[in-house]
């Protein structure tokens, strides 16, 4: 017998990086070494790279080259987004407009923002995760200069209307920033047609590397600089190049890029088997997120009188790799925000359990969870004080 | 993250279940923090001869419940009432510092089962003499429903 094989079901967490990319990596670590800045032929390889992945990039999103700026991630791009448009736009306004679901790249940018006198207004949204149009509309007022709303959420995997929102913000002339780190290869994205005027992203969501991003900023928007420096990036981020990196995200955007109609196809129907037999054959259990409208490896669901760490370790003895929004895990003991957001009482969004199908999953790796999951449920709510409480309360309820 | 003990008391948890007809019962904790303790005593004679739990909670909660009903098993209630959540915390070889609060809500648990057995033998309940501000943190149990782990 082998080693068990490790279920990982987390790719919204992180991917594996893909061997086409590793390998298209490796020469920018050995051999074309040179500082991209640097004027001999090596380095002018390194130019050449640098330049060949942003056109990779662009491609990816319907963007210019020259609007694309290479990052150390999400959160930097997420950061240089808020900050340096806030900054940049002082003068016309003070007024920012994001989610309560945002990533805390955002979240906590803008509360920063709050503190140096910048007003934030934290859109709700419905019960899928769904931001309301309208409510955006009516949320811009004259001192508005931005709005920031993420493509696709991490936790419930919820797809937002951004087209939609796009077009609202542009009419109303109020600049909108995606962070887009969820959606890329899961969700074909136009920022042109879909008046982005910057996006976010992250390599390693794509099975590319860590430590890499990129900012999209469409020609003309007004925006300060968040690193400052070196002259790289045509003077928007100074820092020399994270070259095998930068080369990684090419690769790899390309190749999240390539079908996502194809790739989505075969996650979607491991994921809807999932979620179909989990809902019917777990009592006390409610899909979290948009019933349609959701990334295509995201399942996310709460199981009531449980709480999520207890389930994540029963899962990982089994080799599953999840996560899960209750508080128990989070450094800050805080429920997700993004749960209570759509409404989930807080006592079940500490039993919630999310499992994001990626490439490398199997069907066996469904049928494995499958067999697992009900198993460590039922083993939890077995000592659960509230399900005794809940069976005791029922006629023919029994304990187990 | 887990110590060997706390991974051994998590999956195969000591004394879990009711005991029918019990002594003493404390349920502390509430859901809204993701955590609550349902201690059940057995007593004969001032002594605990039994000690069962449900817990709703992490990993910590559920070890802590586990090690605590086996500590008390055996002990006068004067014993089982000196039991603290650091002993607790000690006997599980450690936890976590943010996992803490689930040590406390052990001995919460243990003592709010011997005070129900007191009262109900119309005995006057023994008063909390440590406030565990230390290991407490702010943690809550008041009306506010702040967790405050």
């Amino acid at each position: 017998m082998g080693e068990k094989r490790i279920i990982y079901m987390d790719h919204s967490a992180t991917t594996y990086v893909r061997k086409e990319v590793v390998t298209a990596m490796i020469p920018y670590f050995t051999e074309h070494f040179g500082n991209p800045s640097s004027i001999y032929g090596i380095a002018r390889e390194s130019k050449r790279a640098v330049d060949a992945a942003r056109a990779q990039v662009a491609k990816a999103l319907g963007a210019d080259p020259e609007e694309i700026y290479f990052t150390s991630g999400g959160s930097e791009s997420d950061n240089w987004a808020l900050k340096g448009v806030a900054y940049a736009n002082r003068k016309r306004g003070n007024h920012i407009i994001t989610t309560q679901i945002e990533h805390h790249a955002v979240l906590h940018t803008c509360q920063f923002l709050e503190k140096g006198g910048f007003d934030v207004t934290y859109l709700p949204v419905d019960k899928h995760g769904l931001v309301d149009p309208a409510a955006l509309e009516a949320a811009i007022t004259d001192k508005t200069i931005l709005v920031s709303i993420m493509y696709a959420n991490n936790e419930v995997g919820t797809i937002e209307p951004i087209a939609e929102l796009g077009a609202i913000a542009r009419a109303r002339k109020v600049y909108l920033h995606t962070d887009a780190v969820q959606a890329i290869g899961n969700v074909p994205i136009d920022v042109k047609a879909q008046n982005i005027d910057m996006l976010s992203l992250s390599a390693h969501k794509f099975y590319g590397p860590k430590g890499v991003g990129a900012l999209y900023i469409r020609k003309g928007v007004r925006i300060e600089n968040l690193i400052h420096g070196g002259g790289q990036e045509r003077k928007r981020r100074a820092g020399t190049e994270n070259l095998a990196g930068i080369v990684g995200l090419g690769k790899a955007i390309e190749l999240a890029t390539a079908d996502i109609p194809g790739h989505n196809e075969k996650i979607l129907g491991m994921r809807d088997r999932l979620i179909k037999t989990v809902l019917a054959e777990i009592p006390h259990t409610r899909l979290n997120g948009h019933p349609e409208k959701r990334l295509p490896g995201n399942f996310n669901v709460s199981f009531e009188f449980i709480e999520g760490e207890s389930m994540l370790l029963w899962l990982d003895d089994e080799g599953i790799c999840a996560s899960t929004g209750s508080a128990c895990t989070s450094g800050s003991l805080e429920p997700s925000h993004v749960l209570l957001a759509t409404g989930v009482p807080v006592e079940v969004s500490h039993g919630s359990l999310r499992l994001t199908l990626g490439d490398a999953n199997t069907e066996q790796d469904v049928d494995t969870v499958l067999a697992v999951l009900p198993k460590v449920v039922s083993r939890l709510r077995a000592m659960s004080p509230l399900y005794q409480k809940e069976c005791a309360g029922k006629p023919g309820g029994s304990h187990v | 993250m887990y110590s060997e003990t706390v991974m051994d008391h998590f999956k195969n948890p000591r004394n879990v279940g009711e005991i029918e007809n019990p002594d003493g019962v404390g349920e502390v904790g509430n859901p809204v923090c993701g955590d609550i303790m349902k201690i059940f005593l057995k007593i004969e004679n001032n002594v605990v001869v039994d000690a069962k739990f449900l817990t709703f909670g992490c990993g910590a909660a559920i070890a802590s419940s586990s090690m605590a009903t086996e500590l008390v098993r055996g002990k006068t209630l004067e014993e089982a009432w000196q039991l603290s959540n650091k002993a607790v915390a000690e006997a599980l070889d450690g936890l976590p510092p943010i996992k803490m609060h689930c040590s406390v809500l052990a001995e919460e648990g243990i003592h709010k089962a011997i005070n129900d057995y007191r009262v109900k033998h119309g005995m006057e309940p023994w008063q909390e003499t440590s406030t565990h501000a230390h290991d407490h943190g702010d943690h809550n149990h008041g009306e506010d429903l702040t967790c405050g782990h």
